[in-house]
């Protein structure tokens, strides 16, 4: 698993991938949090990163899309699948390789907007006046939110030899699972049960996470999501053998 | 036993890829699978290399099942894919240690300098493996399947789309290691059965139709020989009917073309005609039944029961 890891970090390294997905999000992110006057946080005048929170899911969307389009759709259209799978190394491994690779480089893109968390810090009034807390849920409800899209990045990549489908399957599926159940519950055929069917998109656990309270149901509910695709996957991958 | 092959039949939909197939390769033979394009040749190297399963029967490679010790199975072969698949955004060396990773070879460094070496990819190893030509490419595709030093080879189609000198040095390659290793090696071009292998398999549609060596599937097919020989003279052509054992004859002048039952012993009865019709003989060929006319004869679905 960590020879297949290294290998796919090593080629989003050389094929520029890692560093236009860094750049991109970044700037993105750094626009939209510092210098845009409609949502800087310097105009807003609270000395908090929502702002960042709630763009980054949607910026995810496609740039998580984009590093897992190529992870299985590549190696089945170029045929090198066939040198891989005949190699003493079991199909889990060969997954959960690409999927940690494909992880890595999201949270070492994340990384860098703790500069941002620093920023509003010292700006607050009194100095290091921030909800912590709040700061931290959301940053672990954000490394869940690209896994679970990862995840689906991999599915999607495993279903398709073209990279293409791959991308904009991924990138419906990221976008359904975090906001499209939101939009369902206000039809009307869905109002009033007891269970909202919110619970069920990624972006209702998000949204808990990101106020600061780290609860288990929504933790079991990434996780689940996670499995939930990572099996799908390797259901797809020796689909190859049926 | 290297290989093991028992009733292995393959499906796809309702089309038999392989239809219950046996063979065994003993340890240290270099064999060759022969056949028209879709007999099977690759669907049977990719059911012993674990890429696709059987739909029935057994095989086995150094006495392990293929299904049930999958793992170890791949762990002791060395597999090169038809049309080499390749990552082209590695480098030479890059990609030899990430194969030898997965193999856990030890020594790793000096492995990899040495399947280099034997490739000889010495000039190119430090190049993008999209840049190189095919036939570096092909030498790559080699050096992977040898990097952990496994005792059965498996290579599909090692030459196609080579250059002749390419072919020739691959072919001595594969030569060199078959001396050490068990090969298995298909291919359309029967030449290259005859240059290297030792017993050539010949499937058709599914099945074996030949299980020889290389040897006797020559021989086994002669009923007849064909000689060329050229006169210093011109002879009467009726003269040359007339020897024992002829079956025709064709040409004038000096030039002939005969056939003649085989052990006929067609080529002393000429030197003694030469002798008493006081010409002499220029040159004197009998020529080899190639194996493509027995490949020919055994794969045309006239011939195919």
């Amino acid at each position: 698993m960590i020879t297949i890891l290294k290998k796919e970090f090593r080629s989003f390294l050389s094929l520029l991938i890692a560093y236009v997905v860094m750049i991109v999000f970044l700037l993105i992110t750094g626009l939209v949090a510092w210098v845009f006057s409609d949502t800087s946080i310097l105009e807003g005048g609270y000395a908090n990163m929502d702002i960042m929170f709630n763009t980054a899911p949607w910026i995810f969307i496609f740039l998580v899309s984009a590093i897992t389009m190529r992870s299985f759709s590549e190696e089945k259209k170029v045929g090198t699948l066939e040198t891989i799978t005949t190699k003493p190394i079991s199909d889990m491994s060969i997954i959960l390789g690409k999927y940690f690779a494909c992880l890595l480089l999201v949270l070492i893109t994340l990384l860098p907007t703790l500069i941002y968390y620093y920023s509003v810090s010292q700006l607050a009034n009194p100095i290091g006046n921030v909800d912590t807390g709040a700061v931290i849920g959301s940053y672990i409800g954000l490394v869940f939110l690209a896994a679970i899209y990862v995840a689906i990045g991999i599915f999607s990549s495993s279903l398709t030899d073209n990279q293409i489908v791959a991308f904009i399957l991924s990138m419906f599926l990221c976008f359904f699972f975090y906001s499209a159940f939101d939009m369902l519950k206000n039809i009307d055929l869905l109002k009033g049960s007891q269970f909202g069917i919110d619970w069920f998109g990624i972006g209702y656990h998000y949204s808990n996470i990101s106020f600061g309270r780290v609860d288990t149901r929504d933790i079991v509910y990434f996780i689940s999501m996670i499995c939930l695709f990572i099996f799908s996957t390797k259901a797809v991958f020796s689909s190859r053998k049926w | 036993m290297s290989i093991l092959v028992q009733n292995l039949s393959k499906l796809y939909g309702n089309q038999k890829a392989i239809d219950s197939i046996n063979f065994e390769i003993e340890k240290g033979q270099v064999v060759g699978f022969l056949g028209p394009n879709g007999a099977g040749k690759s669907t049977t190297m990719k059911i012993l290399t674990c890429f696709i399963p059987q739909t029935s029967g057994k095989a086995f490679v150094n006495g392990l099942d293929i299904e049930e010790n999958s793992i170890e199975v791949r762990r002791q072969l060395g597999y090169l894919p038809e049309h080499n698949p390749l990552y082209l955004d590695m480098y030479v060396k890059e990609y030899l240690s990430f194969i030898a990773d997965v193999f856990k070879v030890k020594q790793k460094k000096k492995r990899i300098a040495e399947c280099i070496e034997i490739t000889g990819l010495t000039l190119e190893h430090r190049k993008k493996i999209g840049q190189l030509s095919k036939g570096y490419r092909q030498r790559v595709g080699l050096a992977q399947a040898l990097i952990h030093d496994p005792s059965v080879l498996i290579l599909d189609e090692p030459t196609s789309g080579l250059d002749p000198n390419q072919v020739v040095e691959i072919r001595q390659l594969i030569k060199n290691l078959g001396k050490e290793k068990t090969v298995l090696l298909s291919t359309h071009q029967l030449t290259e059965v005859e240059a290297i292998c030792d017993r050539a398999i010949i499937i058709n549609h599914g099945g074996i139709v030949a299980d020889k060596p290389t040897l006797e599937l020559k021989s086994g097919l002669d009923k007849q020989t064909t000689i060329d020989v050229v006169f210093g003279n011109s002879i009467s052509r009726a003269l040359l009917e007339k020897l024992p054992g002829i079956q025709s004859v064709s040409g004038q002048g000096i030039e002939f073309t005969l056939t003649a039952e085989i052990n006929s012993k067609i080529q002393e009865a000429l030197f003694s005609l030469a002798v008493k019709e006081n010409n002499n003989i220029l040159s004197m060929n009998q020529r080899q039944t190639s194996l493509e006319e027995v490949f020919k004869t055994l794969t045309t679905d006239d011939n195919h029961s």
